[in-house]
């Protein structure tokens, strides 16, 4: 991949699912050998054009039946395909769980489960095309790697570390076109380690997906107000990163996860399960959606009810500075 | 390698039968308390019998030869007809037959070894032939001469998703797949056209562009024709007409023998309907 500051910024036009789709699989699968793309009649929207013409025999539309495609995929891997499937985040973790639990988490079959505008960005499609509760359900599944990834660039990464893997990983895309760049240049993705973006201060933000972006913003309106905190990516939701959780609960007062994902079994709950097994560990606030859907419309005005957007974090953050 | 249909290799595979029949009672026996899946297994004995004995490609010397055949029951609960199978083809030891229930065993809990011809861990049912449907995908891509076999049970074609997988493999043409239904008219709750009706489960299949094959599941010779007859461009479904339970009569055709306790007074009676060949 050809990193340079104008491909990260044409990268961040095509949001997420176009830089996965449309930039990182045509490259992965000319270079691999046994890469396989199938979707659930999502090619036009999910920027696979380029791959199509590329690969036609690496790729599979199963229609519009998300469970056979997980079945198919499994049938695939077990003869030794790399296979990457794809569709929205609510179809393919939700519609498709049984099929993962048994054939990913049980058999271990090498597929990577890339769930697309996970979150709210399908706002106005409204709750059936949301995704708040995709990370929940397969963190709980044994053996998965689940990921999230921040901006277009990170997406690109997690394609290239998933090819290269040889067990089941769900891949969180969230965020339409025009996605909001975090990294400007390269730099160091391991899966299962968090990045710490900015540290400052004794309160912590520890956000996923589309939230880093906006922890980050959140972060220089604080700095504005005199208020320093730090911003953790946890672009790895399992396995937990917990070396650098144990610094961050060392070195900070308070605790702010932030995620576009119910506050029940996402990666806050994540971090409170591994927060809870230890002694003298700072206060946790959860900023997500607790535990409810919302009205549907644009996609900040789904955040708005939530309190997910910059200015509520960083109103948030003070008053619970206040409150401590 | 084409399929003899003879008299002598039906009889052959009929005999093979009964000694498989006469396994799943002892497996049932020594299930004690737990009870078994016996009803189940008693239906799909022939159609066992007939791939292992003939149809399908294997070796048990290279387990993970690629072009092997692939075989998945999607009813794997059908574990007293298969396990007897893989005894007889030499998979595994007769003795080891009995331990299917042990704690710590190999072949407790639906477990997919390959090395002993165990190639899917099902139990959940409705899913194998999505499975079978990619392995046939990719058998096809490699160019090698795998066949793909998954034996169903007709109370999991209620199951929405085996219709989206029965649709995908007629779409994309996987003539190597062959599916077996093993039409047995009961699920754990009755009558299938009762519980959930499936009929008219044919014109289902031709429907969505299956070549389908109607027999009767007990007769090995009648299933030995239906597995000769292959389509060229269109995956096949064999509907294997059969009876829940076969072989034993207090068992033929009662729902609750769908998984039950046999006791030591009712194994020698089911052993010596099946020694004496007296089935309806």
């Amino acid at each position: 991949m050809n990193i340079t500051s104008a491909n990260i910024r044409t990268w961040a036009r095509l949001g997420q699912r176009g830089a996965f789709f449309g930039i990182a699989m045509p490259e992965i699968a000319s270079e691999k050998n046994n890469v396989k793309l199938l979707t659930a009649d999502l090619a036009l929207l999910s920027g696979m054009d380029r791959f199509i013409k590329a690969h036609p025999e690496k790729f599979l539309n199963t229609g519009i039946a998300e469970q056979n495609m997980i079945g198919i995929a499994a049938g695939l891997a077990m003869d030794g395909d790399c296979v990457f499937a794809t569709t929205y985040a609510s179809f393919i973790a939700v519609r498709s769980l049984e099929h993962i639990r048994q054939h990913l988490s049980h058999l271990g079959c090498n597929v990577k489960i890339v769930g697309s505008a996970a979150g709210v960005v399908a706002a106005k499609s409204g709750v059936s095309h949301w995704a708040t509760e995709d990370m929940a359900f397969m963190r709980a599944l044994p053996n998965l790697t689940v990921l999230s990834a921040a901006d277009s660039f990170e997406a690109i990464k997690m394609a290239e570390y998933a090819a290269n893997t040889d067990t089941p990983v769900y891949i969180r895309l969230s965020g339409g076109l025009n996605c909001p760049v975090v990294y400007t240049e390269d730099y160091d993705f391991k899966a299962g380690r968090m990045v710490c973006l900015r540290k400052a201060g004794r309160t912590a933000i520890i956000a996923t997906g589309l939230m880093v972006a906006e922890s980050m913003k959140a972060a220089e309106l604080l700095a504005e107000k005199g208020v320093e905190c730090s911003v953790y990516n946890m672009h790895t939701i399992k396995p937990i990163d917990r070396s650098t959780l144990d610094d961050i609960f060392a070195e900070n007062d308070l605790i702010v996860t932030v995620e576009e994902h119910n506050t029940i079994g996402g990666m806050g709950s994540a971090v409170a399960e591994y927060k809870a097994t230890l002694a003298n560990t700072p206060r946790q606030v959860f900023i997500g959606f607790p535990d409810g859907f919302a009205e549907a419309g644009s996609q900040r005005y789904v955040w708005e009810q939530k309190g997910l957007t910059d200015t509520q974090i960083a109103d948030r953050i003070i008053n619970e500075l206040r409150h401590s | 390698m084409s399929i003899n249909t003879s008299n002598e290799n039906a009889e052959r595979l009929a005999l093979m039968s009964r000694r498989m029949r006469l396994d799943a009672l002892d497996m049932a026996l020594a299930s004690g308390n737990n009870g078994s899946h016996l009803g189940g297994s008693l239906s799909c004995i022939e159609i066992l019998a007939v791939l292992y004995g003939e149809v399908l490609n294997y070796s048990i010397d290279q387990p993970l030869d690629p072009q092997r055949d692939r075989f998945i029951p999607s009813k794997n609960h059908c574990v007293l007809a298969h396990i007897p199978a893989l005894a007889e083809a030499g998979f595994i030891t007769h003795d080891e037959v009995l331990e299917f229930q042990k704690d710590g065993g190999r072949l407790t809990g639906y477990p997919k070894r390959q090395e002993i011809g165990l190639e899917y861990s099902g139990g959940s049912l409705g899913m194998a032939v999505s499975v079978g449907v990619g392995l046939a995908l990719s058998a096809r891509e490699k160019e090698r001469r795998t066949k793909v076999y998954i034996l169903m049970g007709d109370g999991e074609l209620n199951e929405g998703s085996v219709w989206e997988a029965f649709m995908s493999a007629a779409h994309y043409k996987l003539s190597n797949l062959t599916v077996i239904i093993d039409r047995n008219h009961l699920s754990y709750d009755g009558n299938t056209e009762d519980v959930m009706g499936i009929d008219d489960l044919a014109g289902k299949m031709q429907s969505f562009n299956w070549h389908v094959v109607s027999c009767n599941g007990h007769s090995t010779q009648e299933l030995l024709i239906a597995f000769a007859d292959e389509p060229a461009d269109r995956p096949r479904v064999i509907i294997a007409d059969t009876v829940k339970g076969k072989g034993v009569s207090f068992i033929e055709n009662r729902p609750e023998w769908h998984h039950h306790r046999l006791s030591e007074k009712e194994y020698e009676l089911a052993k010596a309907e099946v020694l004496g060949g007296q089935t309806s």
